[in-house]
């Protein structure tokens, strides 16, 4: 993509950002703003995949699994109180660091968690090591093994998170607390992602630029040597190869940064949320993430972020009511059958071209 | 352990085991005739319990089980009708997609149609606690009944495939389907009454198991899973190789519980199908040639 | 014959590449049969055989696409038997495929620049922010490509879709991607499959040209007259072992070479 599309193409998503606010602000929809916000982490989530399953060429079914990663730690990290273990060295080391904040429960006892930044960067890091160390092996497979390795490994997620105390079995983890991203400055408040009503407007905007900045890096990826390795590397490995392309490394780098992604989008949407639940991290999340990508297009990246916010703030505001997961099943198969390419890529002028007899150009 | 707990978990094992095994060969069966994995496999399994279970207000036992075996086929010819009989070579990713959405219509739908309560037929001889004695192990009637039932549709299946004229235009277009073609078979038909074969078989199994496992709208999936780890673990398209793995399974399962909390027992067949696809993606008793030779 | 410890001793006098008793072998099937040969740099080497004599089996070693069974091979004094294909081609081994592979997708150029890989460094992370570094190299990579493009005179080319190209430009493309790479050594295989007799001498100039420019050739080629047209040697294979190494000339008349291709007494 050539460099003044790209930034016209961001520009106007800049632009479409700031309408929708004030189409919700004129409408009187402000509530709208919270689903717009999380289908925007979620959105961050599917265009990274995208670039993993689009460009890369790899499917992953088991994406959920990092985005649980990343939500569980930040969650856990930032709600378990390490107080009892204050004198534990791992937890004087923290404390040295400058990783801990104190504070008080509900009832007004000590607490000792890890401050958000902390657990923000500890849950992406480890989010992003996992990745590489599965990754090795996985993406060495092919095909139905591939698929089915990356479903295995979401599974395996699901089933930890679901089942240790520490998580919060099947109740998952509550009461996360806001992150305040930036200090206040000047004049400006403090930058926090919280769910807190008072901090919608900002949060919103703190949710689309997290996403407008994930966008541009990937567009940049994709216009630079290391984009064109990863399209090469999906058309013909063989050529790729031959040209002095390290695939497997290649791919391996893909990988770990849609993990990244998915993780970094699960840490701001917990914070968001004020907690998280093990169904984020259910197969059927990671078949959503897949079915958004592949009703974007999957080498269509702006299609991709379309339609993964698009659909998935329609799925949050209940349009689809309790049949959300067929909905999604069901646009899988359609598209799956019918526009392989992705729905944006679909020519009308040809389908209106066979689809009336006789009307031949 | 005493021998009593260690003739128990044996006996589980080898129960479960064949239902991973039937699961696994159904797999096989359409995996060998199209070169697709069938991710919807398990549903096969659930919906025959389930039928069976609605069946039984109106019918007998054995009546409702067999009109269940029978629908659950009409339903998987019915699926490759609609979704998979009118695709020109699709790639890989494609029918995985497909099959992941198919498998989730169909639990969606059974979750619409049954809701979330958890069923099971009848025990075919007596009930929960009759057990009769072998030695001094106690064994449910219920679990000769699965083995016995699990045994019969792998000799019946041996059969139909060496020695029925059908049955071997089956393994025709398994082994080369551009052949079959030439030869006058009728290869489309072939991969319908595959799906046909396997939703049967995987009906079957869900009826007999349901007594002990019980059915729910989504006991599929994990049943799919795991199938599929029997299927990798003997080389995908080796039925005799799947009983053998799948009973392998079913016993390590079984005898995990006395070292892993339960909960994470599902995570064992899992751990075990990342292992092998790490290790030996061909299977225990897959070759790396034999598997090449299916387009992947 | 090859240099020990990859020491270049003076141009033309070590072989660029070199095999010592390379074995393929597929279970039964012997594909590749102590096959050895060396090719001088600065040269054109051609093999040919008869199909199934183990030709693009042996470009596939060579290469790195397959392991070899036994044997070694030696490229600029290095053994790379064993070696990883994008191992190889950083050596400086540069290769085009009989069944062309192009990407889909891309443009005739950006294929080109694909072939830049080698010569370039931008990695993930720079290429995510975009940082200043990757503007000039970027810059280069385009223009180089460009340069190559119009060498092979497709430059008006250099926007379409590659896949939707005709089969010569397709085949020029390729060639551009494998020249992009700077490699010491050539390799092509069936150059001139499906071209007609124009396109063909085409091919033939292009090839030398390419010499000229200091690239070491080698080639697997079916067209007999583009062979002993331009080629300094002449490696025969038959069965996968290998039957004659010679000039063209002599070639010409080796009578085994020649009964292979016509068929000796018939075992019918």
């Amino acid at each position: 993509m050539r460099t003044p599309r790209k930034n016209i193409s961001l520009a106007a998503l800049c632009l479409v950002t700031v309408g929708l606010h004030l189409l919700t602000a004129a409408t009187g929809t402000q509530y709208y703003l919270t689903q717009l916000t999380m289908a925007a982490y979620y959105g961050l989530v599917v265009i990274g995949l995208g670039v993993l399953m689009g460009y890369a060429g790899q499917i992953s079914i088991g994406h959920a699994g990092f985005f649980a990663i990343g939500g569980y730690l930040a969650a856990a990290l930032t709600t378990r109180n390490l107080e009892p273990f204050r004198d534990a060295p791992l937890v004087r080391g923290l404390d040295s660091l400058g990783l801990l904040a104190a504070g008080q429960d509900i009832y007004g006892a000590a607490l000792l968690t890890v401050t958000p930044w902390a657990a923000c960067l500890l849950a992406v890091s480890l989010a992003g090591l996992v990745a590489l160390v599965i990754g090795v092996p996985v993406l060495k497979l092919r095909g139905h093994y591939l698929a089915m390795a990356t479903l295995g490994f979401g599974t395996i997620v699901y089933r930890i998170f679901l089942a240790s105390p520490y998580f919060g079995e099947a109740d998952g983890i509550a009461e996360v607390p806001a992150f305040p991203l930036l200090p206040a400055l000047g004049g400006f408040g403090p930058v926090v992602v919280s769910g807190g009503a008072e901090h919608r407007v900002l949060n919103f905007y703190v949710a689309w630029g997290v996403l407008i900045l994930g966008m541009a890096l990937l567009l940049n990826l994709i216009g630079s040597r290391v984009g064109r390795a990863l399209r090469s590397l999906h058309s013909s490995e063989e050529a790729a190869e031959a040209s002095g392309i390290a695939t497997a490394r290649c791919k391996l780098q893909v990988f770990v940064l849609s993990a990244v992604y998915a993780a970094l989008a699960g840490v701001l949407l917990t914070h968001f949320n004020g907690g998280i639940g093990p169904s984020e991290a259910s197969v059927m999340k990671s078949v959503r993430y897949v079915a958004l990508v592949a009703v974007g297009g999957m080498t269509n990246l702006w299609g991709t972020l379309i339609m993964g916010v698009g659909l998935t703030f329609l799925s949050l505001r209940g349009v689809f009511g309790a049949h959300d997961d067929v909905v999604f099943g069901a646009i899988l198969i359609a598209v799956m059958l019918f526009t392989p390419e992705g729905m944006l890529s679909l020519r009308l002028k040809e389908w209106a071209r066979r689809l009336i007899p006789g009307a031949r150009s | 352990m005493s021998l009593d707990l260690f003739f128990q978990y044996l006996f589980a094992g080898i129960t479960y085991g064949s239902i991973y095994a039937i699961v696994a060969i159904g797999f096989n069966i359409i995996y060998t005739t199209t070169g697709i994995i069938n991710f919807a496999q398990g549903e096969f399994v659930m919906l025959g319990g389930m039928i069976a279970i609605s069946l039984l207000e109106y019918l007998p036992l054995g009546y409702a089980i067999a009109a269940a075996v029978l629908i659950t086929m009409a339903i998987g010819a019915l699926i490759e009708m609609l979704f998979i009989r009118w695709l020109e070579s699709p790639s890989v990713l494609r029918m995985i997609i497909i099959t992941i959405g198919i498998s989730i219509l169909l639990r969606e739908s059974a979750l619409h149609i049954w809701g979330e309560s958890i069923r099971s037929l009848p025990y075919f001889y007596g009930n929960e606690i009759t057990t009769f004695n072998l030695g001094s192990v106690h064994i449910s009637p219920q679990v000769v009944w699965v083995i016995v039932a699990c045994a019969v549709m792998m000799a019946g299946l041996s059969v139909f495939f060496r020695s029925t004229p059908i049955g071997r235009e089956m393994r025709a277009c398994a082994a080369n389907r551009t052949a079959a073609l030439l030869c006058g078979i009728n290869t489309r038909n072939m991969v319908t009454l595959s799906f046909m074969l396997s939703a049967g078989i995987g009906a079957l199994a869900g009826c007999v198991m349901s007594p002990i496992t019980y059915t729910q709208y989504d006991s599929g999936t994990s049943l799919a899973i795991k199938g599929f780890t029997v299927a990798i673990l003997g080389g995908l398209g080796n039925s005799l190789a799947a009983v053998a793995a799948g009973i392998l399974l079913g016993i390590i399962e079984a005898f995990s519980v006395s070292v892993v909390p339960l909960a994470f027992q599902d995570a064992i067949a899992i751990a075990i199908l990342l292992l092998i696809l790490f290790v030996k993606p061909h299977g225990i008793f897959g070759s790396s040639e034999a598997a090449r030779l299916k387009d992947f | 014959m090859s240099g020990g410890n990859g020491q270049t001793m003076g141009g033309g006098q070590e072989p660029l590449l070199a095999l010592h008793g390379v074995h393929k072998r597929f279970g039964g099937l012997h594909a590749v049969n102590d096959v050895s040969f060396s090719v001088a740099p600065g040269s054109i080497k051609a093999v040919i055989g008869p199909n199934g004599a183990g030709k693009t089996t042996l470009f596939n070693l060579i290469a790195g696409n397959l392991p070899v069974s036994a044997g070694t091979i030696t490229f600029r004094g290095e053994e790379i038997q064993g070696k990883k294909t994008h191992a190889i081609a950083r050596l400086g081994m540069a290769r085009t495929f009989q069944n062309i592979k192009l990407f889909h997708g891309m443009t005739a150029l950006e294929c080109v620049m694909v072939g830049r890989h080698v010569r370039s460094r931008s990695g993930l992370f720079a290429g995510l922010f975009s940082l200043p570094s990757t503007w000039k190299e970027e810059r280069a990579i385009r223009t180089r490509a460009m340069e190559l493009l119009d060498f092979l005179q497709i430059a008006d080319l250099a926007h379409v879709e590659a896949t939707s190209l005709a089969f010569g430009q397709q085949r020029a493309v390729e060639m551009a991607r494998a020249l992009a790479a700077e490699p010491k050594l050539l390799l092509l295989d069936e150059p001139a499959a499906g071209l007609n007799i124009y396109e063909t001498a085409e091919v033939a100039r292009l090839i030398t040209t390419v010499r000229d420019m200091g690239i070491t050739v080698l080639l697997v080629e079916h067209d007999m007259s583009l062979v002993m047209d331009i080629s300094d040697e002449i490696l025969v294979l038959s069965f996968g072992a290998k039957l004659a190494e010679d000039t063209p000339a002599n070639i010409q008349k080796n009578t085994e070479v020649i009964n292979i291709y016509l068929g000796a007494d018939d075992a019918a």
